[in-house]
């Protein structure tokens, strides 16, 4: 199974993805630059965080129009799992591959701490390893996290079991319509996060509850193309 | 069109005679000096050039023959102070580089560009090395937040840094934040980068090779913070608001750019050398650069991007435009370098050439206008030994007897006092606000004593703190000096760590008063002794001087930044409290040492009397005998007594861990002196119970005082003395006190 | 042509910066403030001279970029 990382001018988490990638499933990966042209090499494609080009305008809002969007979006309707983290997911809702806006957070601050994540929806390909309703400790690191959609979205994201995670109760960082943390597409094959699961990979930097996401990943695209293949 | 342009500026006779160079902060007699280095009297191009050149914030005027005292080599320094940041070996052909800076002036000015073109400065600098920047640190030390301009600044200041590293990914890892009035109008901003490199990888900022080409990178340049360096070189006064150089803005992303292509370009081996434009931009990169390679630089102005129109000679050479880095190559290699930053999307434009008369030549409009020798320019400035006085206040304050101040004897309401107060105080408002984890390093994350980054691929990891106390200081400067760089090896020691080497921040007020230089002499004595007895030598840094406000200068505040080496990522400790039933030791005897204590300052508002004394050789003990107990795995946890003393050093591990203590303190001194004072090289260990007996064994024959003083468990922290309840709470209603102070504050 | 574009935060959706500075005003003694909406202002030149064709163009550009109408409006004025 071979992932790409996309790398745009103000991409800082593309490291981390990438890193995550090789340490929790050993299997190949490559940083794409945003001027390419052709994915189909790639099963499974990473918008990481950072701030791309400066998110100056809006967060997201330019790195939609970079040439490597168009080859996302074929992606995305080609079914192969297209997962957007932070600065990724606002991109993904700026090229309206997923619902919604991300708002600048509801006190204003940047917000950087270990949040406890329900995992609401296990049947997407990248949260099939957890349990439904299972707590997980996921950190966020974003000033522009505050999720909205309007009531009619809402309603669709719930009839259609789009939300993927929440913010725990009372603990929602950004003041996100219904503590919502992460979403997916109607498919499931595009999901969204504010939270890092490349930043909960390992104990020592605090926990790794981040690895079963790609761990389900890797687990679907092995159902799908038989458990023959050799990883 | 050059001649129209220049005619808008005074005439060297116009400078000599109205002696507009005064303006510029060049006394009679340098003047007389330039003008005796250039044969004539100087063009308005020129008396600017060598106006910032020969300022405090570039030629260390004032504070070179003091910063001779400094030890500044050792077995592990590669490179020392003198280039963009120092370097130390970590084995392995690894190396970490490091280095603080002030922003200080700025920083009082405009809080958030200030503080984030602060941050932007010292990223350039490690990664002008070669170095990839793996972490960011921050001092602060701000007035009272009663007061609504500091908590305007305060706010501001931490959002710029927040803004800035952020964005660039470069995660902010630890730092400290201190309250006292002392500060109020003069804020001080101090920011540390620490970067790793290969040794191999390391550059240097020199002209090389005569007829190579200098190339410009990074955004064009604009009116921005002309005589910025000057600015920094004199005290902030209400006609400062008006004298005040266009605020610099910051660009982190237009940053990340710029270091990324850099890097890229080092990593080809091509770049001969390679500077940033910091203060006194263009200037100073280039005059430093030709005078290091023994070389001369011409510059072809009408080169430089340019973002106004109309720029002068004059402006160009000062501005300070941020982001912006001067590099040379042979000429052979132009269309690899300018492959790598188009890539990047920077601008990249061959501005000058390296020559083998030794002079600055600048080039505008067809004609030649300027013509400067390097060498005076650069290492000739005059170096004054400023009078030197005992300040009257030290004697004084000195006489005061702190013990004659009457027992506290509601402890628990002290203990109380002492975590609300902003400088104990968590410090989440301020850390939540930077991303402390991009880069998947950090392995301690801020709030404990040190911060620990990994170093990919190997088992080792960095540690690193920066701390000054400014009270201690300033009621000793001598003892002072010696106290900070101890308490930063205490808090690299205590995350298990070996100290490395220190960079050093010298805040300090106007050095013209003799009492202020006295300060700056002593501090420097006490940092120099620590520094040697302590095998950590000071591989660069920075002097902010005149940092006064109406009722005088600053606390002196010469800030330590220290880098530690953890060998194995197993020793890695924090200072949280971990199990049920570990034993809580205290390493080190206690004195009733109460002045300059955050108890004095939080119950009466004072700061006065001795500061704790400092014995090296003893603090050396101590560190080794921790250090090894750690590498060995017999300690659970470890926390340096600090601000509060006992009291706060237990609160803030059981608050960290979640968990309570039991603790019984036998001692010949009153109850509040015990729990309070803030008597030095003393550390808050615990371990399990079965490696405790080791421990303390271990730590006895190694020659130093420790004993048990309890256990680690339940919901509340008690602390009795000689058998006398003393202090008893609840952990969560102390973590709340200590939690919600700034908060409270803020809001 | 010169172009200048607002874009504000729609009426329906949360301004959390908008809501800041009416507290801060109110909390000032501007209790007449009500409403606060931060918005970005946005200038540039436009080369050409036809005006239908210029609106249609500042239109496209906001709904594509300037904007993002999930939760943004704007509007725009055309000088020249």
């Amino acid at each position: 199974m071979k992932f790409a990382v996309i790398v745009f001018p103000g991409s800082n988490c593309d490291i981390d993805c990438y890193k995550a990638v090789e340490q929790t499933i050993g299997q190949p990966v490559d940083y794409v630059w945003q001027t390419a042209t052709d994915l189909s090499a790639y099963d499974a494609i990473i918008v990481p965080g950072g701030f791309s080009y400066g998110d100056y305008l809006r967060s997201g809002a330019i790195a939609q129009f970079a040439p490597v969007m168009a080859e996302v979006v074929k992606a995305a309707e080609a079914g192969k799992y297209v997962l957007g983290i932070c600065n990724g997911f606002q991109i993904l809702t700026e090229a309206r591959l997923l619902p919604g806006a991300l708002r600048r957070n509801k006190n204003l601050k940047f917000r950087c701490h270990s949040a406890l994540l329900e995992v609401v929806n296990n049947e997407t390909p990248f949260t099939n390893e957890y349990s439904k309703g299972e707590i997980i400790d996921v950190p966020i690191a974003h000033g522009e996290g505050n999720y909205y959609c309007d009531e009619t979205t809402l309603a669709q994201l719930k009839a259609n079991n789009q939300i993927v995670f929440r913010y725990v109760a009372g603990a929602n960082p950004n003041g996100s319509v219904e503590d919502i943390a992460g979403i997916c597409n109607e498919k499931g094959n595009v999901v969204g996060m504010m939270p890092h699961p490349e930043r909960a990979v390992d104990k020592l930097l605090g926990s790794e509850d981040g690895k079963r996401m790609f761990a389900s990943i890797l687990n679907v695209w092995r159902e799908q193309h038989g458990a023959a293949v050799n990883s | 069109m050059a001649q129209q342009l220049t005619a808008k500026e005074p005439t060297p006779e116009q400078i000599a005679e109205q002696q507009i160079y005064k303006q510029m902060g060049v006394t009679d007699k340098e003047f007389d000096l330039i003008c005796g280095h250039l044969g004539r009297k100087p063009n308005y191009t020129e008396i600017g050039v060598f106006s910032v050149m020969w300022s405090e914030h570039c030629s260390y005027k004032n504070s070179k023959p003091v910063l001779r005292r400094f030890p500044v080599t050792g077995p592990r320094v590669l490179m020392g102070p003198g280039e963009g940041a120092g370097i130390v070996d970590i084995g392995d052909n690894q190396a970490v580089v490091f280095k603080i800076e002030s922003h200080n002036h700025p920083s009082a000015i405009e809080p958030y560009q200030g503080a984030a073109t602060g941050v932007g400065g010292i990223i350039r600098d490690i990664f002008s090395m070669g170095a990839r920047p793996v972490a960011l640190l921050n001092s602060l030390r701000f007035g009272r937040l009663e007061n609504e301009r500091v908590r305007y600044l305060f706010e501001h200041v931490v959002s710029g840094i927040a803004g800035y590293g952020n964005c660039i990914g470069i995660p902010t890892v630890a730092g400290e934040v201190m309250f006292d009035e002392s500060y109020e109008g003069n804020p001080l901003v101090n920011a540390m980068c620490v970067g790793l490199i290969d040794h191999d990888k390391i550059q240097r900022g020199v002209a090389k090779g005569v007829g190579n080409p200098v190339f410009y990178v990074g955004p064009a340049t604009g009116r921005d913070g002309i005589h910025g360096a000057t600015f920094a070189s004199e005290e902030l006064t209400e006609e400062s608001e008006a004298k005040r150089p266009a605020v610099q803005v910051g660009d982190p992303f237009m940053e990340k750019l710029v270091m990324e292509a850099c890097l890229e370009l080092i990593d080809t081996g091509i770049v001969l050398g390679i500077q940033d434009m910091g203060a006194a931009g263009l200037t100073c990169s280039s005059a430093e650069m030709a005078a290091k390679a023994g070389n001369g630089l011409e510059l072809y102005l009408d080169e430089v991007p340019q973002r106004e129109e109309g720029m002068t000679p004059y402006e160009m050479m000062l501005s300070e435009s941020q982001e912006r880095m001067l590099f040379v190559i042979e000429p052979q290699h132009e269309a690899q370098a300018r492959e790598i930053f188009e890539r990047w999307g920077i601008l990249c434009a061959k501005v000058g050439k390296v020559t083998d008369d030794g002079r600055l030549r600048l080039f505008h409009k067809g004609e030649q206008v300027a013509d400067m020798p390097v060498k005076p320019l650069v290492d000739e400035c005059p170096i004054y030994n400023k009078p030197s006085q005992e300040p009257a206040y030290y004697a004084a304050n000195a006489q005061i007897d702190t013990s004659a101040y009457g027992e506290v004897t509601d402890l628990t309401g002290a203990l109380e006092k002492v975590l609300a107060s902003p400088t104990v105080a968590s410090k989440e408002w301020v850390y939540s606000q930077y991303d402390y984890m991009v880069r998947t390093s950090t392995a301690v994350r801020p709030g404990s004593d040190a911060a620990v980054v990994t170093v990919p691929g190997t088992r080792k990891a960095l540690a690193m703190t920066t701390d000054c106390n400014g009270r201690y200081v300033y009621l000793d400067p001598e003892v002072g000096g010696r106290i900070a760089v101890a308490e930063a090896a205490r808090n690299i020691v205590c995350s298990g760590a070996e100290p490395l080497a220190i960079t050093d921040n010298l805040n300090f007020g106007n050095p013209e008063k003799p009492e202020v230089f006295w300060q700056i002499e002593k501090a420097v004595d006490g940092m120099a002794e620590a520094c040697r007895v302590l095998d950590t030598p000071v591989i660069g840094g920075n002097v902010s001087l005149y940092n006064e406000n109406a009722k005088g200068a600053i606390y002196p505040t010469p800030v330590v930044g220290m880098v530690g080496l953890i060998h194995d990522i197993d020793h890695i400790t924090t200072q949280a409290f971990k199990t049920e039933g570990d034993v809580v030791i205290l390493v080190g005897e206690t004195k009733a040492e109460l002045g300059g204590s955050e108890l004095q300052y939080a119950l009466y508002g004072r700061t006065e009397g001795r500061p704790p004394e400092l014995e090296l050789a003893l603090e050396k003990k101590v560190l080794g005998a921790v250090l090894s107990a750690i590498q060995g795995g017999l300690v659970a946890s470890a926390h340096d007594l600090s601000e509060g003393g006992l009291a706060a050093a237990a609160a803030e591990s059981c608050i960290s861990g979640g968990i309570g203590a039991a603790l019984e303190l036998s001692t010949d001194l009153r109850a509040d002196h015990a729990l309070f004072s803030e008597t030095q090289s003393r550390i808050l260990l615990s371990a399990k119970p079965d490696k405790a007996e080791a421990l303390l064994e271990q730590l006895g024959a190694a020659g130093v005082a420790c004993a048990r003083i309890g256990t680690v468990g339940g919901s509340s922290l008690t602390i009795n003395v000689n058998g006398q309840a003393g202090i008893a709470a609840p952990v969560t209603q102390l973590e709340k006190v200590w939690k919600d102070a700034i908060p409270c504050l803020m809001n | 042509m010169k172009a200048t574009v607002y874009v504000t935060i729609k009426q329906n959706v949360l301004d959390p910066q908008g809501a800041a500075v009416e507290g801060a005003l109110h909390s000032m003694g501007f209790q007449e403030v009500g409403k606060v909406r931060i918005g970005k202002y946005l200038e540039f030149e436009l080369d050409t001279t036809d005006r239908l064709e210029a609106e249609q163009r500042v239109t496209l550009m906001c709904e594509k970029l300037l904007a993002n109408t999930v939760i943004e409006d704007y509007r725009f004025e055309l000088e020249g």
